[in-house]
């Protein structure tokens, strides 16, 4: 048999794979030609103007669906290249940290519309005749969405790396490229996944505001079901969102099972702790892991890496007088700090100049007042969502059968993009005649209300048994059982889960504050509506003045309130 | 003379404390690693020796003196240099053959030369059937294992071991230092000379040639003593045990002095860095020491033995009643006093009576605190007030965990309490009144 062989071209004999590479042929095929496909129509011609036509059929949805998503991915693509950047530079120069870190603070808490109005202009120049222009617009529009937290997460990942296993790779020579992939990129990539999936659920929420581009009186809408809703929104049809909801629930079910679930499974190995944490589970992923083809693919590319390393390798050890860390001058420190300082000062003192001039004392002051109802909107909501998900969540992380079950829920739930049931409650609004002010509020909270609650699981189910038994051993009742054992043990998670979802409420307080429905638009008194309203006009100075007050709203309840309670429950409330 | 390898002059290192102003660490430790032997470093948690085998590492920099390796001054991790590690550090992600590889991946070795040495060192070190294995599937024995084939697979000049084994269980621990002395004393590996950072005073005789002791307070070398047993050694021979003893008696000498029960001790200072003795282990310890077969006198290394307790853990509790004067330290042994006697002989309401009068008489910093404290009309003072005085000659931590101590000794005695969610220090007629509010 073996020598019948031997008359057989190579290719058919020793063809690898086995049915398993069969099976998954037409699907890696399929994704092949749609992404190529996708990726023509992004730069085909379009002069600025020009009316693209959107059509409310269905038949054009799952275009616009793939549309939307690659758009979405290229974004992640993004995010992901910048984050590597940003985290290496910060975690290796002092100098940068200083610079970068606050900067990054800042431009977190910045909200995504306020991107999208200042840059449209300067990508359509970039590119003139094409649509590229445009797509490049949106796309940066849903990085700034994606980016930062993706950014922090590595950041913090790369500077909390274990001393000793920092040490290791010292003793043991690695460069600084070998480090990256053996320690650094590994030990972040759990949180870095999971901030990507969040990241991508952030992303569908401005998907809408950043493909139905309505800036200075330009009004263009870039194929996708962003424009899709958009248009459904003017056009009044409820049947339509209906569709792009389940267009969109069909498209984030495919990329969490295509992409986001393989990729956990995966980077289960890269877990540090040793114990805990229940391992994710794919079909695709073990699917792959069963074929040869696709295996030797990621052979090739762990090949390369290793080869990689003895390229990028430290020639010296420590005995050379290359080894030797020259002495960092003061002087240059301190000269660096000053640079800073005096470019915060400048560029303030450039800002407050520039908002009095065009805007004046007593619009600061009305600007700040509406941060103060939005705030109120804000701690409010927080705590209503409390009152409702913290005893749900306690009474689903004490059954594990349920909690893993409710678990992916809440996750697909979070990853559904609220501003979709806008329009119901502008409906509903305008029918029974509902003051906006309190009836538009609970929009802000719709989508980050998930955090509160799976951190709240999380932490409910983290709650040691013997504990349990203990308190049930007791007999510890009523508001005693509350008080002095359930909520201080899911406090920790609690705080966790409030800031995400107080964060995530100020942002989408521009969408949610400022509501339009064909041609009725709905508005609350607040900080959110004022930008949203500002950005429709396409004034800049009041656009700046609104995202600065915002800011300074974000950062000071950042600063006083959460990271207070963060470090109180790190401190005392642990197991 | 054997060559010398590793030779540090003079060196000494000081860190930062919190106020700014060092705290010296290392000072002016003169230290050489010659060919052909082993060398164990010993002392107090604290007392520089794991910052002095991080010199050596090339992992921290000196401040001031000579490093020199081969003769050349070292001014980061050298090829020629492996280590082991307390808590194994290995990549958690990487299967037993790669975290055995990396040294050589990182140098550049090709793919197959790797897989060779690898491959001779895992069935050398044990480990052979793991290969594919990660880490977090092996046991603690197991891993360390692959720390120690990891270390070993680049052919190192020298070898430092950082606790290697404290993680581990005694028998554990004791099964791997053997099978390392065997390849040693086989001359199976190449390597030259082997450092062991310890604190199990037995683990020390058992492999060293050179034994040195560290004190404290800056950290130098207190005591340097050559062992020229024959390996394999045995653990109940009575030089081993002479040796221990001996050991046992450096260690515990010069902290506190020593002296009979009828003569007055001297008082030691308001900033004199408290043992850190839990009270239950300390009460277990006193009441054992009555009982058979000690009968109110033990020898440490016995009663370490007896107890089940590390070295570590023994040393300070013994410190700690040695300073309340219910026991005596002697040349390595413990006497109970007539105090201690009568402290093990009480109840509850009378042991804590006695506690509390020895802890007002014989530490000065709880003295001060209860002083203090019945000045103050509430009876309250905040925690900062003493922290400051203890940072003014101790770093930060330190002045914490000194604080701590007192605390706990205090509060044990009802001569004062604390509120940890407020950080006050109380006297305790308040903590009764606090406690029936809640």
């Amino acid at each position: 048999m073996a020598e019948q062989k031997t008359f057989f071209p190579r290719q058919v004999v020793e063809a690898g794979g086995n049915r398993w590479d069969w099976a998954l042929l037409p699907l890696v095929l399929a994704l092949l030609v749609l992404l190529a496909f996708g990726a023509r129509q992004m730069a085909t011609p379009y002069q600025v103007g020009a009316e693209l036509p959107i059509s409310l059929d269905i038949s054009y949805l799952p275009y616009y669906l793939l549309r939307t998503t690659l758009r979405m991915f290229m974004a992640l693509a993004a995010s992901l290249i910048f984050s590597v950047i940003f985290a290496v530079l910060a975690t290796k120069y002092r100098a940068m940290e200083k610079f970068l870190v606050p900067m990054l603070d800042i431009l977190q808490s910045i909200p995504i519309l306020g991107f999208l109005s200042i840059t449209v202009t300067g990508f359509i120049a970039l590119f003139p005749g094409s649509l590229f222009g445009v797509e490049c617009a949106a796309i940066f529009a849903i990085f700034t969405s994606q980016a930062w937290n993706m950014a922090f997460s590595l950041y913090q990942s790369f500077r909390t790396v274990p001393a000793e296993l920092a040490e290791a790779s010292r003793v043991f020579q690695l460069s600084g490229w070998q480090r990256f992939w053996r320690l650094d990129m590994p030990y972040a990539m759990p949180s870095l996944l999971w901030n990507m999936m969040m990241s991508m659920s952030g992303g569908w929420f401005f998907v809408v505001a950043s493909e139905a581009i309505s800036v200075s009186n330009q009004n263009i809408k870039l194929p996708g079901i962003g424009s899709y809703i958009a248009m459904a929104i003017e056009a009044k049809d409820l049947g339509a969102i209906g569709l792009a909801v389940g267009a969109m629930l069909l498209g984030v079910l495919l990329y969490d099972q295509l992409f986001f679930r393989p990729l956990l499974a995966w980077a289960d190995k890269f877990r540090f702790e040793e114990i805990g944490g229940e391992a994710q589970s794919s079909w695709l992923l073990t699917w792959l892991r069963r074929t040869e083809r696709l295996q030797s693919l990621g052979d090739l590319f762990a090949k390369m890496l290793t080869r990689s390393f003895s390229l990028f390798r430290l020639h010296h050890d420590g005995t050379s007088i290359r080894a030797r860390t020259a002495e960092t001058s003061p002087v240059m420190a301190r000269a660096w700090d000053a640079a800073l300082a005096a470019l915060i000062m400048f560029a303030t003192w450039r800002l407050l100049t520039f908002i009095l001039t065009e805007v004046g004392w007593s619009e600061v002051v009305h600007v700040f007042v509406l941060g103060f109802y939005t705030f109120i909107r804000v701690m409010l909501l927080i705590g209503l969502a409390a009152l409702v998900w913290v005893p749900v969540g306690i009474w689903i992380g004490m059954n594990p059968k349920i909690a893993a079950r409710v678990q992916a829920v809440a996750q697909f739930l979070a990853a559904f993009p609220a501003n979709l049931m806008f329009p119901v409650f502008v409906v509903g609004i305008v029918h029974f005649h509902l003051t906006p002010d309190i009836w538009l509020s609970p929009l802000m909270i719709f989508g980050t209300q998930w955090y509160l609650l799976f951190n709240v699981i999380a932490g409910a189910s983290t709650i040691p048994t013997e504990l349990r038994f203990a308190a049930r051993n007791i007999g510890l009742k009523g508001s005693l059982r509350w008080r002095r054992y359930l909520l201080p043990a899911v406090f920790p998670s609690f705080v966790t889960g409030a800031i995400t979802a107080s964060g995530g409420s100020w942002n989408a307080s521009i969408v949610s504050e400022y509501v339009t429905w064909g041609d009725t638009t709905v508005q609350a008194h607040g900080i959110g509506s004022y930008i949203a309203e500002m950005t429709a006009t396409g004034d800049f100075p009041r656009i700046a003045l609104g995202i600065g007050v915002m800011c300074v709203y974000v950062m000071s309840l950042n600063h006083f309130l959460w990271r207070r309670l963060y470090r109180m429950a790190e401190d005392r409330l642990n197991f | 003379m054997k060559e010398i390898i590793v030779d540090l002059k003079a060196v000494g290192k000081s860190f930062a404390a919190a106020d700014g102003t060092p705290r010296t660490i290392l000072d002016k430790v003169d230290f050489t690693l010659r060919e052909r032997e082993i060398v164990a470093l010993l002392g107090q948690s604290g007392s520089g020796k794991s910052t002095l085998l991080r010199i050596m590492a090339g992992l921290v920099e000196a401040d001031v003196g000579d490093v020199l390796y081969r003769g050349q001054p070292l001014y980061g991790p050298a090829r020629g240099i492996s280590m082991v590690f307390q808590s194994f550090a290995l990549f958690p992600w990487l299967t037993v053959q790669q975290n055995v590889e990396i040294g050589l991946e990182a140098r550049g070795v090709a793919e197959q030369d790797r897989e060779k040495r690898a491959q001779k060192i895992i069935d050398m070190i044990g480990l052979s059937g793991f290969e594919g294995a990660l880490p977090r599937e092996l046991s603690g024995g197991m891993r360390q294992r692959v720390g120690i084939a990891r270390a070993l697979v680049v052919d190192p000049d020298v070898l430092l071991m950082d606790e290697a084994f404290s993680a581990l269980d005694v028998l554990t621990g004791e099964r791997l230092r053997d099978d390392i002395l065997e390849l040693w004393d086989d001359e199976q590996i190449s390597t030259k000379a082997i450092l062991v950072v310890s604190h199990n005073i037995q683990e020390a005789i058992m492999m060293a040639d050179r034994v040195l002791i560290f004190a404290s307070d800056p950290g130098r070398v207190k005591f340097e003593m050559q062992i020229s047993l024959p390996r394999p050694r045995n653990a109940d021979s009575p030089e081993v045990r002479q040796l221990v003893d001996e050991i046992y008696a450096v260690m515990t000498a010069g902290r506190i002095r020593s002296g009979r029960t009828t003569e007055e001790l001297e008082p030691i200072r308001l900033d004199y860095r408290l043992p850190d003795a839990d009270i239950g282990l300390m009460e277990g310890i006193l009441e054992r020491l009555m009982e058979d077969p000690f009968q109110g006198h033990a020898d440490l290394p016995q009663l370490a033995e007896d107890t089940d307790l590390t070295d570590d853990e023994l040393l300070p509790v013994a410190e700690a009643l040695a300073l309340l004067e219910f026991a005596v330290l002697e040349g390595g042994d413990v006497n109970l006093t007539e105090l201690g006697k009568k402290y093990v002989a009480a109840e509850n309401d009378k042991r804590q009576s006695i506690f509390a009068k020895q802890l007002l008489k014989r530490i000065p910093l709880a003295a001060h605190i209860h002083h203090s404290l019945s000045q103050e009309p509430t009876g309250e003072l905040k925690e900062e007030h003493f922290l400051e005085l203890l940072s003014e000659s101790l770093d930060k931590d330190e002045a914490e965990r000194v604080l701590q101590v007192a605390i706990e000794w205090g509060r044990h005695s009802e001569v004062y309490s604390y509120n940890y969610n407020t950080g006050i220090v109380h006297l305790p007629d308040t903590d009764a009144m606090a406690v029936a509010e809640t």
